[in-house]
């Protein structure tokens, strides 16, 4: 059980944030650390390959090409979906946030690399950023208008109790929003680094390395199951996304 | 060497990241680290957004757009096509419609015009031989009177050998003749 013991083999060493080149900026620690090489090795990997697969630009498109358009119909489709054609000046907004929460989800599956969305602050900003951007263009537009979000159409004397309901619903937003995306993450790759510690520890263990295979299988399911969860998250942002924007474009329509 | 830096950072500033070794913390709630995530996420989040919004998304975009644009003006092509296909094969209905029907005409015209000649030949025909026929019919008749006639001379020369036969006495052929006639009325 040695092998299982030590600190690099505990399940949370993995969410560890290690730190590359030391730099300091407006009085903060912003070293550039596993974290920050993993988000812009994931901003690295999908430009390029937006970019590189839509070099030829050809009316009938390339593997890569159809690749690079299905993405974008997919996210299109689901902006349209939720928020409707004016929802489409959002669009490059969660085209960005999908493919970025996806691409970091799955290249967090690599054996040995970092997950960025397994860290509760990273998800908060994004999710933070969907609902600030909620409220200023809500405001914007509607001007107070925009409160009536927190009206509900009820008999008046249920008011009292339904607006404080409506308030508490529209600030759980952000919270389940960052919560779903790094819990999952974090849950997930926490099983999988303890099933496949069972693998060294059993074989570790003698006689008990017979059944080391099992815990084995279960990491290779694990891993399709996480693959499944990293790219359902990766949509459910982006739903979810659309569906606050629904009500900052058109308002309460309840 | 990143660890001799940090170090460093970490005498002079007294806060620091943790570069290795067992968290003393739970590392998603550890808050030293939190501004380095932001602002490594900020730039990067940052130059995603603006490498989609300003050159990624336009450009697939654009080719989406503009195959749309070509469906659209094909299938347009082809329903135009199609049109015109249609309005060929209804000018070339009518034109045999129109065919048939003149063939027709001719036809009955031909027809026409033959039994007419036909009709004419026959009653030219039938004329000539009820002509013939009535000639012929006279001619018979003419025969038998002069076959009529020559009886009654016949039967009075027999009449008067047959007298003189008898009698031994010669008679007048006026005698006879007045006999015969008194024979005939008689």
């Amino acid at each position: 059980m040695a092998a299982g013991a030590d600190g690099a083999h505990s399940p949370i060493a993995q969410f560890e944030i290690k730190s590359l080149v030391p730099l300091r900026l407006f009085g903060f620690d912003t070293s550039f650390t596993n974290s920050a090489l993993f988000m812009i090795i994931a901003v690295a990997l999908i430009s390029a390959f937006l970019i590189m697969s839509m070099r030829g630009r050809s009316l009938v498109p390339t593997r890569m090409q159809s690749v690079a358009e299905v993405f974008y119909e997919f996210v299109a489709n689901t902006v349209r979906d939720n928020v409707g054609q004016e929802g489409m000046k959002f669009f490059p907004l969660v085209f960005s946030l999908f493919v970025f929460v996806l691409i970091c989800n799955v290249v967090g599956l690599v054996p040995g690399a970092f997950t960025v969305t397994s860290h509760i602050v990273v998800t908060a900003a994004l999710a933070l950023l969907v609902i600030g951007i909620v409220i200023v263009y809500g405001v914007a537009t509607q001007g107070t208008h925009f409160l009536k979000l927190f009206v509900p159409d009820v008999p008046p004397a249920l008011l009292p109790l339904m607006v404080p309901i409506e308030v508490i619903s529209f600030l759980s937003r952000p919270l389940s929003l960052s919560v779903r995306l790094f819990a999952n993450m974090l849950a997930g790759h926490i099983a999988l680094k303890i099933f496949a510690g069972f693998v060294g520890s059993l074989l570790a263990a003698g006689v008990w390395g017979i059944i080391s295979p099992l815990p084995l299988l279960l990491t290779i399911a694990l891993t399709a199951l996480e693959l499944l969860v990293a790219v359902l998250q990766a949509y459910v942002f982006a739903v979810l996304t659309c569906v606050y924007l629904n009500d900052a474009v058109h308002g309460a329509h309840h | 060497m990143s660890m001799l830096l940090i170090g460093a950072v970490a005498v002079t500033t007294g806060e620091f990241i943790p570069s290795a070794g067992a968290p003393d913390v739970f590392p998603p709630f550890d808050p030293r680290t939190f501004a380095s995530q932001l602002f490594w996420l900020a730039v990067s989040f940052g130059a995603l957004y603006f490498l989609m919004a300003r050159v990624a998304l336009p450009r697939i975009g654009e080719v989406i757009e503009e195959r749309r644009d070509r469906i659209q003006r094909d299938l347009d092509e082809a329903v135009r096509l199609k049109a015109e296909t249609d309005a060929a094969l209804k000018a070339y209905e009518q034109s045999l419609a129109d065919a048939r029907g003149k063939a027709q005409g001719l036809a009955k015209e031909t027809r026409d015009r033959l039994a007419a000649e036909t009709d004419a030949e026959r009653h030219r025909v039938e004329g000539e031989l009820n002509a013939k026929l009535a000639e012929t019919e006279k001619r018979i008749g003419e025969t038998k009177a002069r076959a009529l006639a020559s009886v009654d001379e016949i039967a009075a020369s027999t009449a008067s050998d047959v007298v003189s036969l008898l009698t031994g006495k010669g008679v007048s052929d006026g005698e006879v003749r007045k006999a015969l006639a008194k024979a005939r009325a008689g």
